[in-house]
């Protein structure tokens, strides 16, 4: 019998501990695919952060080296400095990039490094249960924002992607979302471009993932994905916003 | 003998770690171990290897944290403030067991205190430092042929123990220049690293670097695992200097620059008929504390005088090894200011007399 479909190279056996709707699952796959596709698992060293995705070194077949807080790209740079040869990538939460790491993502776009973040954006902490996360949207109620995330004593959502976009070391930043077939396939093009922009040497990608947090959102899977659409995407608009007409 | 030439401590920091193998540099600038960072600016290129001025201290730590994931040998020098912005990925460091060599030049403190001379930072470097039950090895040089030295070496320990190797220096070893004769070839540690992320290359299982252990019985059992490493490291690695110790009445206790002083201290003592010997700790952490207590037996030696730039760190190892079979005195500076001689004679003498 013929196999019409099978668990990606690019995945180890161990089950994923993700909560039900989340989609830290459906990215990893993607990443994993693309990585089998291109045939760089054997030559690729990841950078798993802190956060719901913390112990994703055991997810990934590649070689995995687990960083601190926000400093996933500075691990990074130091491997990708020592190992030039190497596909580098760090996935990373938005408490993890768009806080904490602020710093370190900004810094290794800046100086181009070649490597690939893939940029996990729910707009919440997801592992220490529900806090406001810098991607919080506006009226959004998390347990560090009860009454809902008001301008005034809690600032505004950071939207990383354009802020990256101006910085010339960045080639290639893209923000994907996951709603459906044709995002997720669009989303797995995006990863496999941010790959070849660093196969090619050419500087830093990023893609951007909308993701849902169905557990600390407190709705259902579906509703979750509704809210996804109708409150981020607002804040959060899907597209290229650098490297447009990069060809890779 | 080789060829002396004249050279500041700082930049033999620099050359040792080139020469010990080290192809990979990280750093962030603050007076007064910045010219370790210049030299490498300067000469990593022409050895093919990596100079990258990181954005922040805590940056450039975690830039050595993957760097030495990949099993190379890397370097990163700081100061003080620097040091303690490091100490989260210095703890992941000894977490994750990778081996690093990180030089402190230490200044005076807290906060942004100043920027000449101290040994403030002793209860960092061997104590921990981080969060978490580790050490570092801690190497305190206290001439520029030592620093040259205690730094090739480091990198050996480093790959040897997979954890931080230390050089704990204060301002005044890096800033000042002596002649130093380097070897024509370095013979440093061949040690495989079957641990390393390089990408798998065909390997038949992926390597994984981290310090989370999720399971109680999973982190005990590897935080055990760490402290066997220590007790072996402190059987094996203790490095010290005794001198004058043939009928010394008192013993002076001193590390790095104040070491030195205390020598000349030493020969005027003499003069005025006191026999002053000296224990100098080489390694901080794996402390000499046998040699201490070997010490404290003699029966000639009346008392120990503990000399520090702090208000007394290293006292306390000196104590606890000495056990209260001998007084042990102190005198320090701070602040960035160096005891005089006279100072130190005048401590001696007041001991001698029985009037401390």
């Amino acid at each position: 019998m013929a196999v019409v479909f099978q668990k990606t190279k690019g995945l180890t056996d161990k089950p994923f501990h993700y909560c039900p709707g989340c989609m830290h699952g459906i990215i990893h796959r993607l990443i994993a695919e693309v990585m089998e596709e291109m045939d760089i698992i054997d030559k690729t060293i990841g950078v798993a952060s802190v956060g719901c995705t913390y112990n994703n070194y055991d997810y990934f077949s590649c070689d995995m080296v687990q960083a601190a807080h926000g400093r996933a790209p500075a691990v990074a740079t130091g491997i990708k400095r020592c190992k030039p040869e190497e596909m580098v990538f760090t996935y990373q939460g938005d408490g993890d990039l768009a806080s904490i790491g602020t710093a370190e993502i900004v810094h290794a776009a800046a100086r181009g490094e070649k490597i690939c973040t893939f940029f996990v954006n729910n707009a919440v902490y997801g592992m220490t249960s529900g806090q406001m996360a810098p991607t919080t949207l506006l009226g959004q109620v998390t347990t560090t924002s009860p009454l809902g995330r008001d301008a005034e004593t809690r600032g505004y959502p950071i939207n990383v992607s354009e802020m990256l976009a101006t910085l010339t070391g960045a080639v290639y930043i893209e923000r994907v979302a996951l709603f459906d077939y044709k995002h997720i396939q669009e989303a797995k093009k995006a990863i496999a471009k941010a790959f070849r922009v660093q196969q090619k040497g050419l500087g830093f990608a990023m893609v951007e993932f909308l993701s849902t947090c169905p557990t600390n959102w407190g709705k259902e899977p579906i509703e979750a994905l509704e809210w996804c659409k109708e409150k981020m995407v607002p804040q959060y608009p899907l597209g290229v916003f650098k490297g447009q007409d990069l060809e890779v | 003998m080789a060829k002396r030439v004249l050279m500041k401590g700082n930049e033999v920091i620099a050359e040792a770690a080139i020469r010990a193998g080290c192809r990979h540099y990280f750093g962030y600038p603050i007076t007064p171990q910045t010219e370790v960072m210049h030299y490498m600016a300067r000469e990593m290129v022409k050895h093919g290897g990596t100079f990258v001025q990181a954005e922040s201290e805590v940056a450039a730590i975690n830039m050595v944290y993957g760097a030495a994931a990949t099993g190379e040998r890397v370097l990163t020098s700081s100061s003080s403030p620097g040091i303690s912005l490091k100490q989260e990925g210095i703890s992941y460091i000894a977490g994750a067991e990778l081996p690093a060599v990180v030089v402190n030049i230490m200044r005076g403190g807290p906060g942004l205190g100043g920027i000449l001379p101290s040994q403030g930072d002793y209860f960092q470097a061997t104590k921990g430092g981080g969060h978490g039950d580790y050490k570092n090895l801690v190497i305190a040089p206290a001439s520029v042929q030592e620093l040259y030295e205690l730094t090739v070496k480091s990198f050996d320990l480093a790959d040897k123990y997979r954890m931080v190797c230390m050089i704990l220096g204060d301002g005044t070893i890096g800033q000042m220049m002596e002649p130093v004769a380097f070897k024509e070839k370095e013979e440093t540690l061949e040690v495989a690293k079957p641990w390393a992320t390089t990408g798998m290359h065909g390997r038949e299982k992926h390597n994984t670097i981290t310090s989370i252990y999720i399971d109680p019985d999973d982190l005990e059992a590897k935080n055990r695992e760490l402290q066997d490493k220590y007790r072996e490291i402190e059987e094996k690695e203790v490095m010290f200097e005794s001198s004058n110790l043939d009928d010394a009445e008192i013993v002076i206790a001193a590390y790095g620059t104040c070491s030195r002083i205390c020598k000349n201290v030493i020969r005027q003592a003499a003069e005025l008929g006191i026999k002053v010997g000296m224990v100098r700790p080489i390694t901080l952490w794996p402390f000499p504390s046998k040699e201490f207590s070997r010490v404290a037996d003699m029966p000639s030696v009346k008392g120990f005088l503990d000399v520090e730039l702090s208000s007394g760190q290293m006292i306390e190892d000196v104590r606890l090894a000495v056990n209260g079979k001998k007084p042990v005195y102190f005198h320090g500076r701070m602040g960035g200011n160096l005891p005089t001689q006279k100072e130190i004679l005048d401590e001696i003498v007041k001991i001698h007399k029985g009037e401390m």
